[in-house]
């Protein structure tokens, strides 16, 4: 066995990346809480691991959510990934066939093709390694051919854009895509010295490549193939690659139940190292294809936050929709991350809101709250409270003389000292109502209160509500032929889950039509975001009027919504579609013997006499 | 000088000449919607902060007009950021954005 | 051969329009979509500054219909098309040409159900200035859903004009001077009722105008400079309105029985199909936009085809007059040079 110093690049390389991924792994497992620590203890020993190797095998192999996205960018990503997962995997057991010593220096499987030539004789399994070898080695070079070809053009792989790499990421890139190119020159080359090989490097060696002077490219052509190795596992801790191990380390933690919390953790270390920069947040979100703005989306935010911190427009220009949050192939916690960073930068102060006192909201049964958002839409509010007249509901409309805004608008822009106080005085406020459950129109107070408030009472989006009602035989409706398309809230389908009840309630009455793929968890958000303040109102109505075309065609009746602000910006936007409210639609198809007309009902309202509060410290 | 016991009247009258402008001048280079306000008042009858204490947005940004910085920065704070007055504005005044930048400012300048 | 004009729309612009090409010599004919003419002016009661009855004037105009200006009545125009150099106007089964058209299609009020805000639409007691009117006409007094008298009336201008949000940015010229008009109307209907006006500005632009506010204010009307943020409802069918009181720079709120929206001008449906037909140019507002503001304020750019009234953007009952007569006369020389 002749050794080689070209082996020393990609030794070097390894033990190098080795190290520092073992070294980055203990710190951050070191730094997590010790709840956390506590946790993951508990599940090590599960099914949880099990499941977690499962998907290391799918997500991280094979690459299962990027193929549903786009078939081609799954295998491009798979074939990287899996096929040389293969190629060491196999080049590991075929070197173990001919033992090198007590045990295989690391260097030995990888450039087997170089050392085998002298060996004989050649064991039983022999060809059928060498074919493995050849299959997955062009497995891989047709994924880097795909990748090459993705750069120029991008929108064959349903990408329309993709990220902009720094210099690190291109060196690491250029290193990594030239050690395949460089190992098919290699066993090429000795395949046609030496007639090694398979069907893919004994062709191009004899058949191609022959009649070049294959001697004195020999030893160049594998210290090219360990050099490029070198590199790329020297550029990798400091690159997107860093990417490759610590997903296998996300992915176990969060099996185990390790999540983001309120600021920024030893966890989210992992989770920013865990970005692959695979660009495909930047479709996702409408700032890049309604606006074009696409310079601030995750792929960039995780970067700069890795590296060093975001600037403030890379913080701020973000609508938190989570729609990016839903198309992560790895899962990363953006949104989270997004507000606690933001979170670091707190323009409100902890006393900002001392002026709240001397509030009570009256007693309650069922509190109904319609929040800031809802008292300019008063056509919801009376909708709803209709129903709930119809269905024999004792409710009390809670802030009906106005209310302390629930919070959200502040936490979305990371203001959570300042959210404090109103979540502190809300819920004491609510508490004291003696609510048995709370009825919202708002989705952003909904997913306020069920997140952050942590009530003993239940809180009900009113399209559950009502539809829990409907459920039970309380509220019937006439059926028509209105053909309507229902807009899922950003807070509703992704922010609370709830996807279900509002298509349910409405198709008790009329006719639903999905007219485009961006619905439920997918659904497009009408622009109006709270969590945005540097885009401008024709800004905000360019995504509005986006939306609505995309989920009404030329026969949708009425655009329904879930939110009042998404009815105030999708209606604010475009004259073509009316939108209306669930509770609008189906309180007009109440059935007759229930009917209340909107001017003859008694809508039962809170006495307007307020308590006067001792000071809530 | 000798303490007479007894201080000047201050007279209350916005001084165009001597008027601090660079706080309007630092919101109008980041927002241009700041100059479109009428004061039709929509914003501060819109406002949640409104119901509990005496907060104007609309005089806040006149008080940025007229150089009362101290004031303005001083008020900024009572916004709860519930976006109503943005939604009410019929020049499409992006009012959040400036109360943030307002907020911006005092950490930027401390004025 | 008697030359042909077509004018569409039988309201003031296109009534005087046609009376006075009639008068010129050349066959008019009005084409109305609706079952009587007068337009918008028929369904008033009384006009500013003098607050005569609109019905004089609709009267005036119309009593000139008989032979020629003939008008055809329940017509609208669906189509018209440049035909050599002339028009074809079609409607619903009939075709007719002319030698010239008049575009005097007018405009149609603000949708208030589209500020859901306010509460038009959801609570009793919200009504627009076109329905006071109304009420004037059958009853002399604006009167509640229940049929009671109103003891506080709130006017609420600008609603649907100089307003981004419902993306009209214009000024729609005469809801002011209406508004401080019926708020006079109101309290001599109503002595002990107290009204209020709230407005962000007094457009009191034209001869009388000002004296008008003038008198409102010696009539005891309250003026709040502020507008209205929203509306909700109290029991009773009460209305609870908070606005700003800009002067006093605090936010305000009280009780009204009742809230009169002064809805604005927009382009009607009709004019915009015109537009679109003809390929008109509209101007910023949707309206139609004219050759020249000052110096061609009846040309389209079409030949042969004028415009006249509020089709070309909000405009008052005397100066859509006036718009009629400037339109005739360019008209008029038009066809004097057009061969026969």
């Amino acid at each position: 066995m002749k050794e080689h110093p070209f082996v020393i690049p990609f030794t070097i390389g390894l033990t190098f990346v080795i190290l520092y991924t073992v070294v980055m792994w203990t710190i951050w497992v070191v730094r997590l809480t010790r709840r956390e620590k506590k946790i993951i203890w508990k599940r090590l020993l599960t099914v949880k691991t099990l499941r977690g190797i499962w998907e290391t095998i799918r997500e991280g192999l094979f690459h299962r959510n990027i193929f549903k996205k786009n078939v081609i960018l799954g295998f491009m990503h798979m074939s990287l990934a899996f096929g040389w997962f293969m190629l060491i995997v196999l080049g590991n057991l075929e070197a173990r066939l001919y033992p090198h010593g007590l045990i295989n220096p690391p260097y030995y499987p990888i450039f087997f093709e170089f050392f085998r030539h002298d060996l004989s004789p050649l064991r039983e399994y022999e060809e059928i390694f060498t074919f493995l070898m050849d299959f997955f080695l062009l497995l891989v070079i047709s994924g880097i051919g795909i990748a090459f070809f993705k750069r120029y053009k991008s929108k064959v792989m349903g990408m329309h854009r993709t990220t902009k790499h720094i210099l690190i990421d291109r060196i690491a890139l250029t290193s990594l895509w030239l050690i395949f190119p460089f190992r098919i020159l290699a066993e090429s080359v000795t395949a046609g010295l030496y007639n090694t090989g398979h069907f893919f490097t004994n062709f191009l060696g004899q058949q191609v490549i022959y009649g070049l002077p294959l001697d004195q490219l020999y030893y160049p052509s594998w210290w090219a193939y360990s050099i490029a190795l070198g590199s790329f596992f020297v550029a990798l801790p400091f690159s997107r690659y860093m990417h490759i191990p610590t997903e296998i380390l996300l992915i176990f933690l969060r099996k185990y139940g390790v999540r983001e919390k309120d600021s920024h953790s030893s966890y989210t270390n992992v989770e920013l190292n865990a970005c692959s920069r695979c660009g495909i947040c930047i479709d996702s979100c409408q700032l890049s294809t309604d606006l074009g703005i696409s310079d601030t989306q995750p792929t960039y935010f995780i970067r700069d936050l890795r590296y060093s911190k975001p600037s403030e427009r890379l913080r701020e220009t973000c609508m938190l929709c989570m729609r990016c949050l839903k198309a992560c192939p790895v899962g990363i916690e953006i949104t989270q991350i997004r507000k606690n960073e933001r979170s670091e930068h707190q323009l409100f102060s902890p006393t900002s809101y001392s002026y709240l006192n001397g509030y009570a909201y009256p007693k309650a049964k069922v509190a109904f709250f319609a929040g800031c958002m809802g008292h300019l839409t008063p056509n919801i509010i009376k909708s709803t409270l209709l129903l709930l007249d119809a269905a024999g509901i004792d409710y009390t409309f809670i802030d009906r003389n106005g209310s302390i805004c629930c919070g959200r608008p502040l936490q979305l822009n990371g203001e959570v000292d300042a959210a404090k106080q109103l979540i502190d005085k809300n819920n004491r406020l609510i508490y004291e109502t003696g609510a048995n459950c709370l009825v919202t129109t708002c989705p952003i107070c909904a997913s306020e209160f069920k997140k952050n408030y942590h009530m003993s009472i239940p809180i009900y989006h009113h399209s559950q509500y009502l539809w829990e009602l409907t459920n039970q035989g309380r509220l019937v409706f006439n059926q028509s032929n209105l053909n309507v398309a229902y807009h899922d809230p950003c807070e509703l389908s992704r922010g609370l889950g709830v996807v279900d009840e509002p298509r349910k309630l409405l198709k008790s009455a009329v006719v639903l039509t999905e007219n485009s793929n961006q619905t439920k968890q997918n659904s497009l958000c009408c622009g109006g975001s709270l969590a945005i303040t540097n885009t401008s109102a024709f800004q905000k109505s360019t995504i509005a009027a986006s939306t609505v075309l995309q989920l009404a065609n030329n026969t949708t009746d009425l655009i329904a919504t879930a939110c009042p602000l998404c009815k105030k910006t999708l209606a604010a936007a475009q004259n073509d579609v009316p939108v209306q409210d669930i509770s609008e639609i189906m309180v007009k198809a109440l059935m007759d013997s229930r009917k209340a007309s909107l001017s003859e009902a008694k809508v039962k309202m809170a006495s307007p006499k307020l308590e006067v509060v001792e000071e809530y410290k | 000088m000798i303490d007479f016991g007894y201080a000047p009247l201050k007279i209350n009258i916005h001084d165009l000449d001597k008027a601090d402008l660079s706080l309007m001048d630092w919101i109008t280079a980041r927002d241009e919607s700041f100059r479109l306000c009428i004061a039709c008042g929509s914003c501060t009858a819109t406002c949640t902060a409104g119901n509990f204490t005496n907060f104007s947005f609309r005089e806040l940004c006149h008080s940025i007009r007229r150089g009362e910085v101290e004031k303005a920065v001083r008020e900024s704070e009572k916004c709860m950021l519930c976006g109503k007055c943005t939604l009410v504005c019929p020049r499409n005044v992006n009012t959040r954005n400036i109360i943030k930048l307002v907020r911006k400012a005092n950490q930027n300048f401390r004025v | 051969m008697l030359k042909k004009v077509a004018v569409i729309g039988g309201g003031v612009a296109g009534l005087e329009a046609a009376r006075q090409l009639a008068a010129l010599g050349y066959q008019t004919t009005v084409y109305e979509k609706n079952d009587h003419a007068g337009g918008h002016t028929s369904e008033w009661d009384r006009l500013f500054p003098n607050r005569r009855p609109a019905v004089e004037v609709v009267d005036t105009l119309k009593s000139q219909l008989n032979g020629n200006p003939a008008i055809v009545l329940s017509t609208p125009i669906t189509e018209l098309l440049p035909n050599g150099d002339k028009f074809t106007l079609k409607t619903n089964n009939k075709s007719f040409e002319a030698d010239a058209v008049l575009i005097a299609t007018g405009f149609e009020l603000f949708q208030a159900e589209r500020k859901e805000e306010y509460g038009y639409g959801i609570y009793d007691n919200v009504i627009t200035s076109a329905e006071l009117e109304k009420m004037f006409t059958e009853h002399g007094a604006p009167l509640m859903r229940n049929g009671e008298k109103p003891k506080r009336v709130a006017f609420v201008h600008c609603v649907g004009s100089r307003d981004e949000k419902v993306n009209h940015l214009y000024c729609s010229k005469v809801c002011c001077v209406t508004a401080v008009k019926q708020a006079i109307e109101a309290k001599e209907a109503i002595p002990e009722a107290e009204i209020f006006c709230l407005y962000m500005d007094l457009r009191m632009f034209g001869p009388g105008y000002e004296e008008l506010y003038k008198e409102a204010q010696q009539k005891g009307i309250n003026f709040i400079r502020g507008r209205l943020s929203e509306a909700s409802e109290l029991d009773g069918g009460r209305l609870l309105i908070k606005t700003e009181d800009t002067l006093a720079s605090r936010p305000l709120k009280m009780s009204v029985d009742m809230l009169v929206l002064m809805v604005g001008m927009t382009p009607a449906e009709g004019t915009s199909k015109l537009i679109y037909n003809l390929g008109l140019k509209p101007n910023a507002d949707g309206f139609i936009g004219v050759s020249d503001y000052h110096l061609k304020p009846s040309e389209t750019g079409i030949r042969g085809v004028y415009t006249a009234g509020a089709c070309s953007g909000p405009n008052n009952i005397t100066d859509s007059i006036n718009s009629a007569r400037s339109a005739v006369v360019e008209i008029h020389r038009y066809l004097s040079v057009k061969e026969p």
